[in-house]
C-alpha cells in the first residue's frame, strides 16, 4: 500500500462518515458543517485522479463561496428541526417510491448501454496523458478555444439570470439612510465647520 | 540509509522533517513579527512597546504565549462545545497549510504543484470558516455580528484579489509560484519584475491583503469601539491565542504573496549581487513592516466605505486591467513585458 492508497481510504471513509452526518445530525449548523467536510473529502479525491484544477475550483467555488452563503442561511433560519424529523415519518412511503422509481429508470438504462462499434478503442485515451498537458492548461483550450461560442453564451445565460435575480428583489427603500460618498469627500473644515465668538451672558 | 528514504515510511517521514522545517520558520518568524508589530505601532505613537522580558523586549511574545496557555479555557454556558473549540483550530491550521506552496528560492518549496496559486486561493477562502464557526458557537450576539461582517469583508475582497493574480497568472503562463519568480529574472534587477507592468495592481493587491486579512484599516469583524472584540469575544487561553497566531501567519502569507507575485520571490535587485533566501525574508519583513505602519496612521472605515471600495472601485478595475493585461500579453505589445510565459505560449 504506498501512500496514494492510505489517502484514498482515509479520504473515501471521510466522505461516506460525512455524509451520513450530514443527514443524521441534529443540529442544521453541524450538517453543513459536515457537509464542508464531505466537499474537501470529494476535492482530496480529485487531487488523487490527476485533476488537481478541478479539486481548486470545488473548494474554491463549492466550499469557499457557495457553503458559507448556505452556512449563513442555516444559521440564521429558526427552524425547528425536531419537528421537521417528526413529519418525515409521514412522507417516507411517498419518498421510499420514487427512490425506486428512480432506481428502476437507471437500471434500465445502464443495463441495455451498449458500445457501437469501434468505440472501445477510442475510450482508452479520451484525453491526453497527464504528462503531457497540464489539465489546467487541457481545460482552458477546450474551454476558450474549441467550445469558445457555447461557453460565452452560457456566461451570458447566468449574466441575465443575475441582472433578472437583481431587477426582481431591487426596490428603493426610503426608510433607509444612503451615504453619498462623493458628498463626504470633497467636504472640508471650511464648509463643515462655522465658528461664533460667544458673548460671556448672552449666548448666542 | 538512501533505499530507506525512497520507502513510503521513508518519505513520509522526509515530508514531516521538511513541513516541520517550515512550520518551525513560520512559528518563529511568528514571535518576532509579534514583537516587531508592537514595536512599531509604539514608536509611531511615541510609547516604548514592549522593553521588559528579554533583551529590548525581544522574548515579550513568549511570555505572552506562556501566559495564553497557562490560563484557563472558559467556554461560554450556551456556547456549541465542538464549533466552539473547533473554530480557532481551524483557523489557526488554514493560516499553516497555505505556507506549503511558497517557495524560498529556487526549487526551496514543500509542494512544487502546477495550481499553487489557486492552492492558496482556496485554502484563504477556507480561513473565513474559523471566524464565522467561532461567531456563531459563541452563541451570542457581538461575536454573531462581527463573523457576519466579516464573511461578507472576505469574499468581496477575495473577488478582486482573485483578479488581481489572474493578471499576472496571464503574464506567466503558469500557476506555479517558481514559473512565476522566474519569469521575473532578467538583465535589469528590480526593473524586470512585475510591479513595473503591474504597478496599479500592487497597491489593490496591498489593500485587498489588509481587508483579507482583517487588519486595520479593515478590522471591522473585531472594531472594538463597536463589536468590544468581535468574533474572539468569548474566547480566552489557548483558543484565543491560536486565533490571534492565526491572523499574523495569515499576515505573513500576505507579505510572501507580495513579494512572490510583484516584487520577484528570492531573486536579488541589483543584478551584479545573487540571488538568496535571504531577499525573499527581507521583502517580506519590509511588507510587514508596511502593514504594521499602514495599522498605526490609518483610521478605521466605515462598513459601507468597506464594501463601497471592495465592489464598486477594486471589482471594476480590476477586471478591466486582466482585459488590458490579456490583450498586451496576447499581442505582445510593450516589449513583451506582459507576456513572458514559462509554459506553452
Amino acid at each position: 500500500m504506498n501512500v496514494a492508497d492510505i489517502t484514498f481510504y482515509v479520504y473515501s471513509i471521510t466522505i461516506i462518515v460525512a455524509g451520513l452526518l450530514t443527514v443524521t445530525s441534529r443540529s442544521p449548523v453541524h450538517s453543513v458543517l459536515w457537509l464542508i467536510l464531505c466537499f474537501i473529502s470529494a476535492a482530496t479525491m480529485f487531487i488523487l485522479l490527476g485533476a488537481e484544477f478541478v479539486a481548486m475550483l470545488l473548494v474554491i467555488v463549492y466550499i469557499g463561496a457557495v457553503a458559507v452563503l448556505f452556512l449563513f442561511v442555516v444559521m440564521m433560519l429558526d427552524v425547528d428541526f425536531a419537528q421537521l424529523r417528526a413529519e418525515m415519518s409521514k412522507y417516507l412511503p411517498i419518498a421510499l417510491l420514487i427512490g425506486v422509481v428512480l432506481l428502476m429508470q437507471l437500471v434500465l438504462a445502464y443495463g441495455t448501454w451498449t458500445y457501437s462499434e469501434g468505440m472501445e478503442a477510442r475510450l482508452v485515451n479520451p484525453t491526453p496523458a497527464p504528462d503531457e498537458i497540464h489539465n489546467t492548461q487541457a481545460i482552458g483550450a477546450l474551454l476558450y478555444d474549441r467550445y469558445m461560442l457555447p461557453f460565452q453564451l452560457s456566461g451570458l445565460v447566468l449574466l441575465v439570470a443575475m441582472i433578472g435575480a437583481i431587477v426582481l428583489t431591487l426596490r428603493h427603500r426610503a426608510d433607509v439612510k444612503r451615504q453619498n460618498v462623493l458628498a463626504q469627500m470633497y467636504r472640508d473644515p471650511a464648509k463643515a465647520m462655522e465658528l461664533k465668538d460667544v458673548k460671556p451672558g448672552q449666548g448666542l | 540509509m538512501d533505499g530507506f528514504f525512497s520507502t513510503t515510511p521513508g518519505l513520509i517521514l522526509i515530508m514531516a522533517a521538511q513541513s516541520l522545517l517550515v512550520v518551525g520558520f513560520v512559528m518563529i518568524s511568528l514571535l518576532f513579527l509579534v514583537y516587531g508589530d508592537r514595536k512599531i505601532w509604539a514608536a509611531v505613537q511615541m510609547r516604548r512597546g514592549p522593553n521588559v522580558v528579554g533583551a529590548f523586549g525581544l522574548l515579550q511574545t513568549v511570555a505572552d504565549a506562556l501566559k495564553y496557555v497557562v490560563k484557563e479555557v472558559v467556554v461560554p454556558a450556551g456556547a456549541d462545545r465542538p464549533v466552539f473549540i473547533l473554530a480557532p483550530i481551524t483557523s489557526f491550521v488554514l493560516a499553516l497549510i497555505a505556507w506549503a506552496v511558497i517557495p524560498f528560492n529556487d526549487t526551496w518549496v514543500l509542494a512544487d504543484i502546477n495550481v499553487a496559486i489557486l492552492y492558496v486561493f482556496a485554502v484563504s477562502s477556507l480561513e473565513v470558516y474559523g471566524v464565522i464557526m467561532g461567531g456563531w458557537a459563541s452563541n451570542s450576539k457581538y461575536p454573531f455580528l462581527g463573523s457576519l461582517r466579516s464573511a461578507a469583508q472576505m469574499i468581496s475582497y477575495e473577488v478582486s484579489i482573485g483578479l488581481i493574480i489572474i493578471g499576472v497568472i496571464i503574464s506567466t503562463g503558469s500557476m506555479n509560484f517558481g514559473d512565476i519568480v522566474r519569469a521575473q529574472d532578467g538583465d535589469f534587477g528590480l526593473f524586470n519584475w512585475y510591479w513595473l507592468p503591474h504597478l496599479p495592481m500592487v497597491f489593490l493587491f496591498f489593500i485587498s491583503a489588509l481587508a483579507e486579512t482583517n487588519r486595520p484599516p479593515f478590522d471591522l469583524p473585531e472594531a472594538e469601539s463597536e463589536l468590544v472584540a468581535g468574533y474572539q469575544v468569548e474566547y480566552s487561553s489557548t483558543p484565543f491565542l491560536l486565533f490571534m497566531a492565526g491572523e499574523y501567519i495569515a499576515i505573513f502569507l500576505m507579505c510572501a504573496l507580495i513579494t512572490l507575485l510583484f516584487f520577484g520571490g528570492w531573486l536579488s535587485p541589483i543584478p551584479f549581487i545573487p540571488d538568496s533566501p535571504l531577499w525573499m525574508v527581507a521583502k517580506m519583513a519590509f511588507f510587514f513592516f508596511l502593514f504594521a505602519m499602514v495599522k498605526a496612521i490609518v483610521p478605521r472605515y466605515r462598513y459601507d466605505q468597506l464594501m463601497r471600495l471592495g465592489w464598486k472601485v477594486f471589482l471594476p478595475f480590476s477586471l478591466v486591467w486582466v482585459v488590458l493585461v490579456a490583450f498586451a500579453a496576447k499581442f505582445e505589445m510593450f516589449g513583451g513585458a506582459y507576456a513572458r510565459w514559462m509554459v506553452g505560449g
